[in-house]
């Protein structure tokens, strides 16, 4: 035990008869170890008894207790830190990082016996070791994620994964995209040295390694003599090139101001240049910075706390049995439904995919086979694994060759009778209780649900294209929908791997409503005379993957000028008003121009062979260019059109919680990542004089409001929500 | 307030900057030694005592053109003790800058004689080899938004609408007049041959120029700024800030842009007193010098900023000048100035310019400010402007009125 008294500790001390001290990392406090102050006294504490004990010390194995080795950084407490905290953030990171220095110099052999996932200040432990060995398994994962949470590796990460590495590749492959390592690719990377098939083997392997190099006491880079691989900022080959490292970053980015990699390459190519305690604290001074910013803590919002509460099952109704479905009848095998045939597959779902023709099924499934052998041929897939896959999929135009399901997905056009009738088809031979689901990005599911006889067990699933990339299913529940088909519906996405958010039915759901006005704002731009770049650009340097002239291509106006037409029936039909957006006044003229869509091979792209080109030259002409309005309005009045329609939908009751929200609007429809999403991009949005809130987003609508048109005019519910200090359901 | 004469200016004939250039053998130093030296030739009662300071202009001051090289040059060159020496950097537009000094001191009443101008021996010390936070500081790079020149070169002409051959005609024409100027002997009276220890002559005209360019011959070279653009993401970082370009068209390459090449300049300046007491003739006064900043992603649209802030100074308008020069860093950069000026050709680098002789980096400012009064003088004309892009965005102007 650590100490002689009865004091608790999450490291425990534990040496040999040879000498070996094995710590052994176990918060008795949680079912994981994160870098708490229990863990930092006790982590402090033990390495002291090292130094203690020197001359009876022949090496040091760190190992963990728990499922994983360790789980990081404490990040509830980063969200609280605002600038006035710099100081004391400062002070916590320079602590933590002395005592792993202090570990580091150790003057025996220290090992990482890496039994599970170890990301973030986890494999920060493991770079301050001389060794690290890890367990050959697959839920071992193992990196330094930081900077998809908007934050650095500030335990060391940057400072030593530079030094191991060197600066190219320790930016590209590691710190830079944050990826998480299975254990042979992180060896094949150099982030681990050796690995072990079981867990077992771990600490014997690390023991034999330290009695195989009892002086291997010192880091690469505090040994006299070393050098960086691939040399410092000051070598000349690297000089030359280094003048890349940010444009190329931005280029990645499109131009989205994303801090963490920015701080990331900054405090790398600084600390290149500087010995390992000065780069140390350099890195510290960037983390800070971010933690300190608002940033980090949107994406740790929607990145970390919404995606593990959604994980968890935070939009599923309690209390109802896991359900896990064993046999899914697909109807439709278009690109849809063979997409969602593939996933199921995947998932060790037997898939009975039907089509109205035989060939129309098996063109479906072709859609497996071309992945697979996508996968195969980039090695990630083997042969015997996917035949298993395929072999799962049956192609057929029998509705016969459903019996059995427990599951139906209907995929096929978005027609409502269409889809009542391949419901009706298929009833009597599908499970009595089978769950049926339609996959619709903007028909009423209680409507649909008028086809089928047992409404309650019918819920919406919008899938998003191409079903094999998304990760995001978006379940609506209709009217009839009951809890438990909500909480069946929630684990089958889960089931395929995919992540679930749960609104409530209406016209466009969640995603598909919001995203129309972010494109439209697009085409109002164009109808005012902006600079068709522009647009564009305002788009992908406000955070957005693409622009909304190219998504709009890509979309179809003939389809969108559909869904106009649909919504302002209905709108007439219930009696109301319907608006029409300025911007659907181009989709008209497009469409008469001919030039409707990326599909047609004409749109605001010109396209050759299907591969997207120029801008249309004649776009000037039909919308000649005015005077620009400032950018910064360009990028603002697509993020409040869509920010401001989800405020809309919490008002009606269309989602219920602002981790959907975010993780809908981000996973789904491209709003930007930087700003954690639609609900957390108006919560924590910041104006331009560093007043975070409703209250900073409210006034600055209200200006685009005053200049654009009413549509950005915040509702009374959104403007009382901001008065009073409240937020969104989370 | 007392004038700023130019008693005389002289530069070394330029050699290509490479290894096979004629004065890749030559170090840095010497070439201004060289020059010092000719100074006392050329001016038997310039007493070298009353040189109060060497300015050099030199864009990588490292190694053999670090370590203020105005003052080892003075001291190798037997100069007296007295006399001193600085090094400064304004990027290109260094030898400008320097003049631009001396003519400020003198002018000043502080100091009365100085020599002024730059030396860069480009094959000998690497373009870009000296490093800077702007260029290799990420933070740095990030806030400000750095592309290398060219980029910005090729953005002027995508945003003009200049193509491929109207900067390639732009060049072969810079070619014709440098050739020309030669033939006809305009450069003689600057040029001091680069001699070796022996007296023997290493170099006695610029190497670079080639006669017979035509627009047609240059449509072979690869544009030099394609790559870079793409792999690197520059493009991706101008058109950022320009986003309204689709794309850039890269249209500049090595012959319709400023050669590398190794030489140097000096000018004497000294007040009118000074002169007058040595017996000298001075030939022009600076009136009015100016810096000024555009873009700095664009970087090379300073010199119309630059060039109207020295007109307004000196109470002049742009149709008072008779005759401009402009550094030919790319042909973009003259045609832009002179389309942002209003002003024709025929009245900007009439000789020629860096695109057929080269550019020093450091030396080029001294050098086009000498072509400007000696061509001023040849066609009996009153004013001159000369003016240089400059990186960071930054523009450099200078008037000189013949006396």
């Amino acid at each position: 035990m650590s100490t002689s008294t009865e004091q608790q500790t999450a490291v425990h001390y534990e040496r040999d008869a040879d000498g070996i001290v094995t710590l052994t990392l176990d918060d008795p406090t949680a079912s994981a170890n994160t870098m708490n102050e229990l863990y930092q006294e006790s982590m402090a504490a033990a390495v002291q008894k090292l130094y203690d004990e020197v001359d009876d010390v022949t090496g040091v194995v760190i190992a963990s207790a728990k499922k994983t080795f360790f789980a990081g950084g404490n990040l509830k407490n980063m969200m609280q830190a605002t600038k006035d905290d710099a100081a004391p953030v400062f002070a916590m990171g320079e602590a933590v990082k002395a005592g792993l220095r202090r570990l580091e110099l150790y003057p025996r052999p220290v090992v990482a016996a890496i039994n599970g996932a170890a990301l973030g200040g986890g494999y920060e432990i493991c770079l301050a070791c001389n060794h690290r060995i890890a367990v050959d398994d697959r839920s071992v994962k193992i990196g330094l994620p930081e900077s998809t949470l908007g934050l650095l590796p500030g335990g060391g990460g940057v400072t030593r994964v530079v030094r191991l590495l060197g600066l190219q590749q320790g930016l590209m492959d590691v710190l830079l995209p944050g990826t998480q390592f299975s254990p042979d690719a992180a060896k094949e990377k150099g982030l681990v040295d050796e690995l072990v098939a079981t867990r077992e083997e771990l600490v014997p392997a690390a023991k034999a390694w330290i009695k195989a190099n009892p002086d291997e006491a010192q880091n690469p880079w505090d040994k006299p003599g070393y050098k960086m691989p691939g040399g410092t900022p000051k070598t000349p080959a690297l000089a030359g090139f280094l003048p890349a490292f940010p444009a190329l970053l931005r280029k990645q980015t499109k131009g989205a101001v994303y801090l963490a990699p920015r701080a990331i390459l900054s405090a790398a190519v600084e600390g290149a240049s500087v010995d390992f305690d000065t780069a140390s604290r350099i890195e510290s001074r960037y983390l800070t910075n971010l933690i300190v910013n608002q940033g980090s803590k949107n994406m740790i919002q929607a990145f970390f706390f919404d995606l593990q509460a959604i994980n968890a099952g935070k939009l599923r109704p309690q209390g109802i049995e896991p359900y896990k479905a064993t046999k899914v009848g697909v109807l439709g095998a278009g690109m849809m439904g063979a997409g969602i045939a593939y996933s199921c597959a995947r998932a060790g779902m037997q898939v009975v995919l039907k089509d109205v023709s035989a060939e129309g099924a098996a063109k479906g499934k072709a859609y497996s086979e071309g992945l697979n052998a996508k996968a195969i041929s980039r090695g990630k897939l083997t042969e015997e694994k996917s035949q298993e896959l395929l072999m799962r999929i049956t192609p057929t135009a029998d509705p016969a060759d459903l019996a059995g399901c427990d599951l139906v997905i209907e995929a096929v056009f978005e027609d409502p009778s269409l889809k009542k009738q391949v419901f009706a088809e298929i009833a009597p031979y599908v499970n009595p209780d089978a769950l049926l689901c339609s996959n619709t990005s903007t028909l009423p599911i209680t409507e649909l649900a008028t086809g089928v006889d047992r409404p309650a067990d019918f819920i919406g699933l919008h899938f998003f294209s191409p079903v094999d990339k998304m990760p995001l299913v978006e379940i609506i529940r209709g009217k009839e929908t009951s809890d438990v088909a909500l909480a069946r519906a929630y684990d089958v996405v889960q089931q395929i791997r995919k992540t679930p958010i749960v609104v409530n039915d209406s016209r466009g759901f969640y995603t598909s409503r919001v995203i129309g006005t972010m494109v439209n704002e697009g085409l109002a731009m164009v109808a005012e005379g902006q600079q068709p770049w522009s647009i564009e650009r305002a788009a992908t340097q406000a955070g957005y993957p693409v622009g909304p002239l190219q998504l709009t291509d890509e979309l179809n106006m003939v389809l969108m000028g559909k869904i106009a037409k649909a919504t302002k029936d209905a709108a007439e039909r219930d009696g109301g008003t319907y608006d029409p957006h300025p911007g659907s006044l181009v989709v008209e003229k497009m469409i008469e121009l001919g030039r409707p869509s990326r599909l047609e091979g004409a749109g605001f792209y010109e396209y050759a062979d299907g591969k997207r080109g120029s801008m249309w030259s004649g776009l000037a002409e039909q919308f000649p260019i005015a005077d620009a309005i400032p950018f910064q309005d360009m990028k603002d009045r697509m993020l409040f059109a869509e920010a401001i329609e989800t405020a809309k939908c919490f008002e009606e009751g269309v989602i219920e919680s602002a981790a959907a929200a975010n993780i809908g609007s981000i996973m789904g429809i491209g709003f930007p990542a930087m700003t954690g999403g639609a609900a957390q991009f108006m919560q924590g949005y910041q104006n331009a004089a560093g007043q975070v809130g409703l209250g900073a987003f409210v006034a600055r609508a209200d200006e685009l409001a005053d200049a654009y048109g009413e549509r950005f005019r915040p509702t009374s519910y959104l403007r009382e929500l901001a008065a009073s200090g409240g937020s969104f359901p989370a | 307030m007392a004038e700023a004469f130019v008693y005389d200016h002289i530069r070394t004939p330029r050699g290509k900057g490479k290894a096979a250039g004629s004065l890749h053998e030559v170090k840095p130093v010497d070439l201004v030694v060289g020059l010092l030296d000719e100074i006392k030739v050329r001016n038997p009662t310039l007493d070298p005592e009353r040189v109060d300071d060497v300015v050099l202009g030199v864009v990588s001051p490292i190694g053999e053109q670090g370590g203020d090289i105005a003052k080892t040059a003075a001291l190798k060159a037997g100069y007296p003790e007295t006399v001193a020496g600085v090094q400064l950097n304004r990027f290109c537009a260094s030898g400008l800058e320097a003049v631009n000094q001396a003519a400020s001191r003198v002018r000043g009443g502080f100091e009365d004689l100085i020599l002024a101008g730059g030396v860069e021996s480009m094959s000998r010390v690497a373009m870009g080899s000296d490093g800077g936070a702007w260029a290799s500081d990420p933070a740095t790079a990030l806030t400000t938004g750095f592309v290398p020149q060219g980029i910005g070169a090729d953005l002027i002409a995508t945003i003009e609408g200049w193509s491929r051959h109207d900067v390639d005609a732009y060049a072969a024409e810079s070619n014709h007049r440098a050739a020309k100027a030669w033939a006809n002997g305009y450069f003689s009276n600057a040029i001091v041959p680069v001699k070796d220890l022996n007296g023997l002559t290493v170099l006695d005209t610029d190497e670079l120029i080639r006669p017979d360019t035509t627009p047609e011959g240059l449509a072979g070279l690869k544009p030099s700024f394609a790559q870079i653009g793409r792999d690197a993401g520059f493009d991706d970082v101008a058109l950022e800030k320009y986003h309204w370009v689709e794309k850039i068209d890269h249209v500049h390459h090595a012959g319709n842009s400023s050669g590398i090449v190794d030489g140097a300049a000096l000018v004497a300046i000294g007040s009118e007193e000074v002169g007058s007491q040595l017996g000298l003739t001075p030939r022009a006064r600076i009136i009015a010098t100016a810096v000024s900043g555009a873009d700095p992603t664009i970087m090379l649209t300073g010199p119309a900023p630059a060039a109207r802030k020295a007109l307004a100074k000196a109470g002049l308008e742009v149709e008072d000048i008779d005759l401009f020069e402009i550094n030919e860093a790319f042909a973009a950069v003259a045609m832009r100035f002179m389309r942002d000026l209003g002003i024709s050709h025929e009245i900007t680098n009439v000789n020629g310019g860096a695109i057929a002789m080269g550019h020093p980096l450091g030396a080029t400012g001294a050098m086009i400010l000498g072509t400007l009064v000696d061509e001023l003088q040849r066609r009996d004309l009153r004013r001159g402007l000369a003016t240089l892009c400059v990186g960071g965005g930054m523009g450099i102007a200078t008037i000189v009125e013949i006396v």
